[in-house]
């Protein structure tokens, strides 16, 4: 037996993939792009469901307040009117209520975690915030109504009481119960949580270097945070602040339990009416009919571009904040 | 006998400041009752709020008086900034407490045992139980687990090892899916399957919309391991001679193993409560179901909002309770992500 035989021959050496590997890196791609995918039929079923009413109602869509249906016996339309515009002014009024109530107290609290909190205590807080964000939304709603609302409305009435000389906090008629500031209140309790972990995250990113130097200057832990960790961190809280608006924006139970829903453009912050488009798709869906479900898709269109286009920015600034960090 | 330097802390508090933070402590308890009894304010949340008030404004008087004006700054704004801390656990820490105070009356022995198809919103509370409720929250959230594990975990794949050309905009959309309202996820689903191919509520379409749900939650946590598992790793299964499909699913998919479970018990608990895709795609029967292809069937979310809007004292009990299962089942789920997320790297 000649000893050639024994010794392998040489592989040949190639940068080109095995099949298994072309298989492999196909299936991946193929799972990777799902979310386009995912993404783009969400917006193409959705326009095309809701296209009919769309057409029909062209920009009225947007800026018409009404929203109602008349069907004659056989279940035939005889006359529609849908309008967004309540609804669209409701969900922003409740979103910015929420974003105005939470940002400073997520800002502080990120604050206190980063600089101020002992060991101990940082890790408990952060596990229990972290908690916070993955509690189901109809805990939030139900917990609102029934436990928080009467404490808001006091709040709302004490506002009004001293601060009801600006427009903005008008209550008239006198009516608290359910009002966009309560939806507000619950919505900022729902996105604290988000805002706190994502400015926590980036106030950690501060660079040490320049902590340690204003401390060394003799800066109070104040002064090297204004002089420091502000600067550094601004532009990620506004990113921050906007995933939680996009949060808020786009949810529907929470603020369905404690939202008194009104078809009129309601801009008092304090007056039990307001509106919400994702709650009116869970409030009209029930009874809808086959063109009223229609319409709902053409709203829940508008929601699904609103909250993409907020989602995006955020992100957006966000990603740019955390890498000029580093 | 030689002389031991003793350690020098300039900065720690010396017993004069420690008592002097106490006192501070003790006069804004006694100017926080006054002022509440003496104004017509009311309730716990005012004794808190003017408390703080109170002590920031002693303590940063003093500094100003003691030290100046930036030491008096600087006590103010660590006042504030613990009441920011504060004010963020305060609603989670009552939340807790009224889901258990409410909760507990409406827990009985039958309670996991039966279901509700032969009780009414105003029976007495030991009738019914929420057994339809807890078999269709687990199927539907072992459907959602079989079709958004596969597409999560691929993701995450392909923006970790393949790296390929769409890396960028996959990240960003994956971000974006992420924000996509839950409702919007139902309507979705509604217009696509339910109206065009299936005509009936069924376990199936209501896991569709909570994979949508998860599926980001899944890739972007999975993503994060994968990239903490060390690139030594892969370098010694390429250098051994395996090509990228082995190394990836000898030895990088092991080794994140733990971090992995760890992403699909988060997402599990995003979806265990989410209630808007439910309510328009799943019917909500009362009876268990066992077929989850078609006809109604009932969970969690839908039992608290069908308990919660029939709005009897005693249906309102049966919301608590169904909050309170829900609350602990999402407790135990973040405990679990949380322990296993300690050892990102197994052995």
């Amino acid at each position: 037996m000649s000893i050639t035989t024994l010794i392998p021959s040489p592989r040949d050496i190639t940068t080109e993939p095995r099949r298994s590997d072309k298989v492999f890196r196909g299936v991946v791609t193929g799972g990777g792009l799902s979310s386009l995918v995912i993404l783009g039929l969400i917006a193409l079923f959705l326009a095309y469901r809701g296209f009919e009413v769309l057409k029909q109602e062209g920009l009225g869509f947007i800026t018409n307040a009404e929203w109602s249906i008349t069907l004659d016996e056989s279940a035939n339309v005889v006359e529609s009117n849908f309008g967004l515009s309540a609804m669209l002014v409701g969900t922003i009024l409740c979103s910015l209520v929420a974003v105005v109530i939470a940002v400073p107290i997520s800002v502080f609290s990120a604050l206190y975690l980063n600089f101020y909190a002992p060991g101990w205590l940082k890790k408990i807080l952060v596990a229990v915030i972290d908690m916070m964000a993955a509690f189901p939304s109809i805990l939030f709603g139900i917990w609102g109504f029934l436990v928080l609302m009467p404490s808001v409305e006091y709040w709302g009435k004490l506002i009004n009481k001293y601060l009801g000389w600006i427009p903005l906090f008008e209550v008239k008629p006198y009516f608290f119960t359910r009002s966009p500031f309560v939806a507000g209140v619950v919505l900022a309790i729902m996105i604290i949580p988000i805002i706190t972990s994502v400015s926590r995250e980036i106030f950690a990113q501060a660079p040490l270097d320049r902590i340690q130097a204003a401390f060394a200057l003799g800066a109070t832990r104040w002064a090297m945070i204004k002089a420091v960790v502000i600067p550094h961190g601004r532009s990620g809280v506004v990113g921050g602040a906007m995933l939680g608006l996009g949060r808020a924006m786009g949810e529907t139970v929470a603020v369905y339990t404690v939202l008194n829903i009104v078809f009129q453009i309601n801009w008092h912050v304090l007056l039990g009416a307001g509106g919400n488009v994702a709650s009116l798709i869970i409030l009209k869906f029930g009874e809808a009919s086959a063109y009223e479900i229609k319409a709902l898709m053409a709203a829940g269109l508008v929601l699904f571009f609103l909250t993409l286009s907020v989602n995006a920015a955020a992100n957006f600034i966000v990603k740019r904040t955390g890498k000029s960090g580093r | 006998m030689t002389a031991v330097a003793t350690p020098q802390k300039p900065w720690a508090k010396r017993p004069v400041d420690r008592i002097r933070e106490f006192g501070f402590l003790i006069a804004a308890v006694i100017f926080a009752f006054g002022f509440v009894a003496a104004t017509e304010m009311k309730g716990k949340l005012a004794y808190a709020f003017i408390f703080f008030v109170a002590y920031g404004v002693f303590t940063s008087t003093f500094a100003f008086i003691s030290r100046g004006a930036p030491a008096a700054k600087d006590l103010l704004i660590s006042t504030l900034v613990s009441l920011g801390a504060v004010l963020t656990v305060l609603p989670i820490a009552s939340i807790f407490f009224t889901v258990l105070q409410k909760g507990l009356p409406g827990l009985h022995f039958g309670l996991l045992t039966n279901d509700m198809s032969m009780a009414t919103s105003t029976d007495p509370i030991a009738t019914g139980g929420i057994l339809h409720a807890i078999t269709g929250t687990l199927t539907l959230v072992t459907l959602a687990l079989f079709m958004s594990v596969p597409i999560g975990i691929l993701t995450a794949l392909y923006l970790t090892e393949v790296k390929g050309r769409f890396a960028g905009p996959i990240r960003f959309l994956v971000q974006a899916m992420s924000g996509v309202p839950s409702i919007v996820a139902g309507l979705f689903i509604l217009s696509a399957i339910l109206y065009t191919i299936t005509k009936d509520y069924s376990a199936l379409m209501g896991a569709l919309a909570l994979t949508i749900l998860m599926i980001p939650t899944i890739a972007r946590t999975s993503e994060e391991v994968l990239l903490l598992i060390p690139n030594d790793l892969r370098e010694a299964g390429t250098a051994l001679g395996g090509t990228q499909w082995r190394t990836v699913a000898m030895i990088v998919l092991p080794a994140a193993r733990s971090g992995l479970m760890t992403a699909i018990i988060l997402g599990v608990a995003r979806i265990a409560g989410e209630t808007a895709p439910i309510l328009l795609l799943t019917g909500g029967g009362d009876k268990v179901n066992p077929n989850p292809f078609s006809g109604s069937v009932g969970s969690m979310p839908y039992y608290i909002w069908k308990a919660f809007n029939a709005g009897s004292p005693e249906a309102i009990t049966r919301a608590w309770a169904g909050l309170l299962v829900l609350m602990i089942v999402v407790l135990i789920l973040f405990l679990a992500a949380r322990a296993l997320s300690n050892r990102k790297v197994s052995q």
